[in-house]
Protein backbone atom coordinates (compact mmCIF):
# COMPACT_ATOMS: atom_id res chain seq x y z
CA UNK A 1 0.00 0.00 0.00
CA UNK A 2 3.24 2.19 0.62
CA UNK A 3 3.29 2.24 -3.22
CA UNK A 4 0.29 3.25 -4.27
CA UNK A 5 1.47 7.08 -4.22
CA UNK A 6 4.01 6.28 -6.68
CA UNK A 7 1.31 5.06 -9.42
CA UNK A 8 -1.06 7.37 -8.68
CA UNK A 9 2.15 10.10 -9.23
CA UNK A 10 2.80 8.35 -12.53
CA UNK A 11 -0.73 7.53 -13.90
CA UNK A 12 -0.65 11.97 -13.52
CA UNK A 13 2.38 12.07 -15.00
CA UNK A 14 1.75 9.98 -18.08
CA UNK A 15 -1.42 11.75 -18.37
CA UNK A 16 0.02 15.38 -18.54
CA UNK A 17 2.52 13.74 -21.20
CA UNK A 18 0.17 12.28 -23.47
CA UNK A 19 -2.51 15.05 -23.33
CA UNK A 20 0.22 17.95 -24.19
CA UNK A 21 2.09 15.69 -26.77
CA UNK A 22 5.25 15.64 -24.78
CA UNK A 23 5.10 11.86 -25.94
CA UNK A 24 4.62 12.98 -29.30
CA UNK A 25 7.95 11.77 -31.72
CA UNK A 26 6.56 15.05 -34.14
CA UNK A 27 6.46 17.39 -31.44
CA UNK A 28 10.39 16.27 -30.52
CA UNK A 29 11.45 16.52 -34.00
CA UNK A 30 9.64 20.34 -34.12
CA UNK A 31 11.52 21.03 -31.00
CA UNK A 32 15.15 20.03 -32.70
CA UNK A 33 14.15 22.07 -35.75
CA UNK A 34 12.80 25.14 -33.43
CA UNK A 35 9.60 25.62 -35.12
CA UNK A 36 7.29 25.91 -31.99
CA UNK A 37 8.10 26.88 -28.45
CA UNK A 38 6.02 24.11 -26.54
CA UNK A 39 8.85 21.71 -25.77
CA UNK A 40 11.20 24.68 -24.41
CA UNK A 41 7.85 25.51 -22.67
CA UNK A 42 7.44 22.56 -21.28
CA UNK A 43 10.74 22.01 -19.63
CA UNK A 44 11.41 25.74 -19.59
CA UNK A 45 8.76 26.01 -16.47
CA UNK A 46 8.98 23.14 -15.09
CA UNK A 47 13.07 23.81 -14.44
CA UNK A 48 11.92 27.21 -13.43
CA UNK A 49 9.61 26.08 -11.02
CA UNK A 50 11.93 23.37 -9.77
CA UNK A 51 14.53 25.66 -8.78
CA UNK A 52 12.09 27.96 -6.80
CA UNK A 53 10.40 24.96 -4.89
CA UNK A 54 13.82 23.15 -4.39
CA UNK A 55 15.48 26.73 -3.03
CA UNK A 56 12.55 26.77 -0.62
CA UNK A 57 13.20 23.16 0.28
CA UNK A 58 16.75 24.12 0.94
CA UNK A 59 16.33 27.46 2.69
CA UNK A 60 13.58 26.92 5.05
CA UNK A 61 14.89 22.84 5.45
CA UNK A 62 11.56 21.63 4.63
CA UNK A 63 11.08 17.81 6.45
CA UNK A 64 10.07 15.59 3.56
CA UNK A 65 5.79 13.40 4.66
CA UNK A 66 8.07 11.18 6.63
CA UNK A 67 9.92 13.58 8.58
CA UNK A 68 13.40 13.21 7.54
CA UNK A 69 15.51 16.32 6.24
CA UNK A 70 15.70 16.24 2.41
CA UNK A 71 18.46 15.45 1.04
CA UNK A 72 19.10 16.08 -2.98
CA UNK A 73 22.49 14.24 -4.04
CA UNK A 74 24.49 15.88 -6.14
CA UNK A 75 24.86 14.59 -9.66
CA UNK A 76 28.38 12.96 -10.04
CA UNK A 77 31.00 15.69 -11.84
CA UNK A 78 31.96 13.36 -14.93
CA UNK A 79 31.11 16.22 -17.16
CA UNK A 80 33.28 13.65 -20.58
CA UNK A 81 30.56 10.75 -19.55
CA UNK A 82 27.98 13.58 -19.33
CA UNK A 83 28.63 14.87 -22.66
CA UNK A 84 29.15 11.66 -24.66
CA UNK A 85 26.41 9.96 -23.15
CA UNK A 86 24.29 13.42 -23.64
CA UNK A 87 24.83 13.33 -27.64
CA UNK A 88 24.49 9.59 -28.02
CA UNK A 89 21.08 9.58 -26.31
CA UNK A 90 20.00 12.91 -28.17
CA UNK A 91 20.03 11.14 -31.19
CA UNK A 92 18.16 8.41 -30.12
CA UNK A 93 15.93 10.40 -27.98
CA UNK A 94 15.14 12.60 -31.93
CA UNK A 95 15.45 9.28 -34.01
CA UNK A 96 12.69 7.50 -31.94
CA UNK A 97 10.99 10.93 -30.81
CA UNK A 98 10.85 9.72 -26.94
CA UNK A 99 12.95 10.03 -24.10
CA UNK A 100 12.14 7.19 -21.27
CA UNK A 101 9.11 8.44 -19.70
CA UNK A 102 7.21 8.44 -23.02
CA UNK A 103 8.05 5.13 -23.93
CA UNK A 104 5.73 4.15 -21.23
CA UNK A 105 3.42 6.24 -21.66
CA UNK A 106 3.30 5.35 -25.42
CA UNK A 107 3.30 1.44 -24.31
CA UNK A 108 0.47 2.12 -22.14
CA UNK A 109 -1.12 4.15 -24.94
CA UNK A 110 -0.95 0.86 -27.19
CA UNK A 111 2.03 1.61 -29.70
CA UNK A 112 3.38 -2.63 -29.43
CA UNK A 113 6.41 -1.10 -32.10
CA UNK A 114 7.40 0.98 -29.16
CA UNK A 115 8.35 -2.82 -26.71
CA UNK A 116 10.93 -3.19 -29.08
CA UNK A 117 12.45 0.12 -28.37
CA UNK A 118 12.01 -0.52 -24.29
CA UNK A 119 13.86 -3.82 -24.95
CA UNK A 120 16.56 -2.06 -27.13
CA UNK A 121 17.10 0.43 -24.54
CA UNK A 122 16.96 -2.19 -21.42
CA UNK A 123 19.98 -3.67 -23.37
CA UNK A 124 21.40 -0.53 -23.83
CA UNK A 125 21.53 0.13 -19.83
CA UNK A 126 22.87 -3.35 -19.91
CA UNK A 127 26.12 -2.89 -22.49
CA UNK A 128 26.88 0.52 -20.97
CA UNK A 129 27.10 -1.40 -17.32
CA UNK A 130 29.81 -4.06 -18.92
CA UNK A 131 31.43 -1.86 -20.85
CA UNK A 132 32.37 0.44 -18.09
CA UNK A 133 33.80 -0.15 -14.70
CA UNK B 1 -15.35 19.58 -20.10
CA UNK B 2 -14.26 20.62 -23.16
CA UNK B 3 -10.51 21.36 -21.70
CA UNK B 4 -10.04 17.94 -20.38
CA UNK B 5 -10.59 16.21 -24.26
CA UNK B 6 -8.47 19.19 -26.05
CA UNK B 7 -4.80 19.61 -26.42
CA UNK B 8 -3.07 20.74 -23.02
CA UNK B 9 -0.96 23.92 -23.57
CA UNK B 10 3.06 23.78 -22.14
CA UNK B 11 1.95 25.92 -19.08
CA UNK B 12 -0.37 23.24 -17.72
CA UNK B 13 2.56 20.56 -18.46
CA UNK B 14 5.52 21.85 -17.46
CA UNK B 15 4.01 23.46 -13.79
CA UNK B 16 2.81 19.37 -13.18
CA UNK B 17 6.24 17.98 -14.32
CA UNK B 18 7.68 20.02 -12.11
CA UNK B 19 5.06 19.51 -9.11
CA UNK B 20 5.87 15.15 -10.20
CA UNK B 21 9.23 15.79 -8.89
CA UNK B 22 8.46 17.78 -5.75
CA UNK B 23 6.20 15.32 -4.88
CA UNK B 24 8.95 12.23 -5.16
CA UNK B 25 11.44 14.84 -3.40
CA UNK B 26 8.74 15.08 -0.67
CA UNK B 27 7.88 11.25 -0.24
CA UNK B 28 11.64 10.49 0.07
CA UNK B 29 12.77 9.61 -3.46
CA UNK B 30 13.86 11.78 -6.78
CA UNK B 31 12.58 12.01 -10.30
CA UNK B 32 14.23 9.58 -13.05
CA UNK B 33 13.03 7.68 -15.37
CA UNK B 34 16.29 5.53 -16.88
CA UNK B 35 17.45 3.86 -13.40
CA UNK B 36 14.54 1.90 -14.37
CA UNK B 37 16.22 0.32 -17.29
CA UNK B 38 19.19 -0.64 -15.05
CA UNK B 39 16.65 -1.78 -12.31
CA UNK B 40 15.44 -4.12 -15.31
CA UNK B 41 18.72 -5.39 -16.04
CA UNK B 42 19.31 -6.32 -12.10
CA UNK B 43 15.48 -7.87 -12.05
CA UNK B 44 16.69 -10.29 -15.89
CA UNK B 45 19.73 -11.43 -13.56
CA UNK B 46 22.62 -8.92 -15.28
CA UNK B 47 23.75 -9.41 -11.77
CA UNK B 48 25.43 -12.52 -12.74
CA UNK B 49 27.54 -11.11 -15.44
CA UNK B 50 28.68 -7.83 -14.13
CA UNK B 51 28.88 -6.54 -10.70
CA UNK B 52 27.63 -3.13 -11.82
CA UNK B 53 23.69 -5.15 -11.91
CA UNK B 54 24.21 -6.54 -8.54
CA UNK B 55 22.08 -4.41 -6.56
CA UNK B 56 19.34 -4.78 -4.16
CA UNK B 57 16.35 -3.70 -6.82
CA UNK B 58 13.53 -3.93 -3.96
CA UNK B 59 14.75 -0.20 -3.29
CA UNK B 60 14.28 0.70 -6.71
CA UNK B 61 10.31 -0.75 -6.88
CA UNK B 62 8.67 2.47 -6.15
CA UNK B 63 10.46 3.75 -9.24
CA UNK B 64 8.95 0.95 -11.37
CA UNK B 65 5.67 1.74 -9.97
CA UNK B 66 5.65 5.41 -10.99
CA UNK B 67 6.49 4.29 -14.78
CA UNK B 68 3.82 1.89 -14.09
CA UNK B 69 1.81 4.47 -13.57
CA UNK B 70 2.71 6.49 -16.29
CA UNK B 71 2.19 3.46 -18.43
CA UNK B 72 -1.47 3.48 -17.19
CA UNK B 73 -1.31 7.30 -17.83
CA UNK B 74 -1.05 6.75 -21.21
CA UNK B 75 -3.82 3.91 -21.36
CA UNK B 76 -6.11 6.45 -19.83
CA UNK B 77 -5.80 9.38 -22.10
CA UNK B 78 -6.00 6.96 -25.07
CA UNK B 79 -9.09 5.13 -23.75
CA UNK B 80 -11.19 8.49 -21.81
CA UNK B 81 -9.17 11.70 -22.62
CA UNK B 82 -8.44 11.78 -26.69
CA UNK B 83 -10.81 13.31 -29.57
CA UNK B 84 -8.68 14.28 -32.01
CA UNK B 85 -6.24 12.34 -33.82
CA UNK B 86 -3.45 14.74 -34.32
CA UNK B 87 0.00 16.30 -32.83
CA UNK B 88 -0.34 19.95 -33.30
CA UNK B 89 2.58 20.96 -34.72
CA UNK B 90 3.58 23.42 -36.72
CA UNK B 91 3.20 24.02 -40.32
CA UNK B 92 6.85 23.74 -41.21
CA UNK B 93 7.30 21.25 -39.39
CA UNK B 94 4.51 19.12 -40.90
CA UNK B 95 6.07 20.16 -44.54
CA UNK B 96 9.30 19.70 -43.61
CA UNK B 97 8.30 15.93 -42.70
CA UNK B 98 6.14 15.52 -46.09
CA UNK B 99 9.82 16.28 -47.91
CA UNK B 100 11.61 13.65 -46.33
CA UNK B 101 8.51 11.04 -47.14
CA UNK B 102 6.18 11.51 -44.02
CA UNK B 103 2.85 11.40 -45.10
CA UNK B 104 0.28 12.19 -42.68
CA UNK B 105 3.11 14.28 -40.51
CA UNK B 106 0.98 15.81 -37.70
CA UNK B 107 -0.83 12.59 -36.34
CA UNK B 108 -1.27 11.23 -33.45
CA UNK B 109 1.64 10.31 -31.86
CA UNK B 110 4.02 8.40 -33.64
CA UNK B 111 4.79 8.16 -37.68
CA UNK B 112 3.31 4.85 -39.30
CA UNK B 113 6.34 5.21 -41.24
CA UNK B 114 8.61 3.88 -38.19
CA UNK B 115 5.92 2.59 -36.16
CA UNK B 116 2.88 0.67 -37.73
CA UNK B 117 3.01 -2.64 -37.09
CA UNK B 118 3.17 -3.61 -40.85
CA UNK B 119 6.23 -1.37 -41.26
CA UNK B 120 8.07 -4.38 -39.17
CA UNK B 121 8.21 -6.27 -42.03
CA UNK B 122 10.79 -3.76 -43.43
CA UNK B 123 14.13 -4.95 -42.42
CA UNK B 124 15.27 -1.07 -42.08
CA UNK B 125 12.17 -0.03 -39.95
CA UNK B 126 13.12 -2.60 -37.22
CA UNK B 127 16.96 -1.03 -37.54
CA UNK B 128 15.86 1.92 -36.37
CA UNK B 129 13.86 0.96 -33.86
CA UNK B 130 16.59 -1.26 -31.96
CA UNK B 131 18.92 1.48 -32.91
CA UNK B 132 17.30 4.20 -31.37
CA UNK B 133 16.23 1.67 -28.23
CA UNK B 134 20.11 1.13 -27.95
CA UNK B 135 21.44 5.10 -27.90
CA UNK B 136 18.52 5.96 -25.59
CA UNK B 137 19.35 3.26 -23.16
CA UNK B 138 23.58 3.55 -23.54
CA UNK B 139 23.52 6.56 -23.48
CA UNK B 140 21.23 7.76 -20.72
CA UNK B 141 22.77 5.63 -18.59
CA UNK B 142 26.47 6.92 -19.23
CA UNK B 143 24.90 10.43 -18.88
CA UNK B 144 24.21 9.25 -15.79
CA UNK B 145 20.46 10.89 -16.33
CA UNK B 146 17.68 11.63 -18.86
CA UNK B 147 15.25 14.09 -19.61
CA UNK B 148 13.56 14.13 -15.95
CA UNK B 149 16.55 12.84 -14.22
CA UNK B 150 19.36 15.56 -15.65
CA UNK B 151 17.06 18.31 -17.78
CA UNK B 152 14.36 18.58 -15.06
CA UNK B 153 15.87 17.48 -11.76
CA UNK B 154 19.63 17.90 -12.29
CA UNK B 155 19.20 21.84 -13.52
CA UNK B 156 16.18 22.15 -11.00
CA UNK B 157 19.37 21.55 -8.63
CA UNK B 158 21.59 24.09 -10.49
CA UNK B 159 23.84 20.82 -11.23
CA UNK B 160 26.71 21.34 -13.71
CA UNK B 161 26.43 17.60 -14.59
CA UNK B 162 23.13 18.09 -15.94
CA UNK B 163 24.00 21.22 -17.77
CA UNK B 164 26.70 19.38 -19.73
CA UNK B 165 24.54 16.61 -20.31
CA UNK B 166 21.12 18.69 -21.80
CA UNK B 167 24.22 20.15 -24.13
CA UNK B 168 24.77 16.68 -25.16
CA UNK B 169 21.27 15.79 -25.73
CA UNK B 170 20.83 18.83 -27.89
CA UNK B 171 24.00 17.76 -30.23
CA UNK B 172 22.83 15.09 -30.47
CA UNK B 173 19.16 15.78 -31.42
CA UNK B 174 20.24 18.49 -33.41
CA UNK B 175 23.35 15.93 -35.59
CA UNK B 176 20.14 13.61 -35.88
CA UNK B 177 17.30 15.74 -37.06
CA UNK B 178 19.16 17.96 -39.52
CA UNK B 179 21.72 15.85 -40.89
CA UNK B 180 20.99 12.07 -40.17
CA UNK B 181 17.16 12.30 -41.22
CA UNK B 182 17.59 12.81 -44.26
CA UNK B 183 20.05 10.51 -45.09
CA UNK B 184 17.85 7.92 -43.24
CA UNK B 185 14.33 8.18 -44.17
CA UNK B 186 12.06 7.65 -46.44
CA UNK B 187 13.27 4.00 -44.93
Amino acid sequence: MKLIKFLLIGIGFGIILAKAEIVSWYRIVEMFRFESFHMYGVIGSAVLLGVIALQIIKKKNIKNFEGQPIVIESKPKQYSRNLIGGIIFGLGWALIGACPGPLFVLAGFGYVSILIVIAAAVFGAFLRGIWVK
Amino acid sequence: MEVLFSFWSWYVAGPVIALVMVFLILFGKRFGVSSNLETACSILGAGKINDYFKTDWKTQKWNLVFILGALLGGFISRQFLMTDETSHISAETKAWLSSIGFENAGGMFLPEEIFALDSLSNPKVLFVLILGGLLVGFGTRYAGGCTSGHAISGLSNLQLPSLVAVIGFFIGGLVMVHFLFPLIFPL
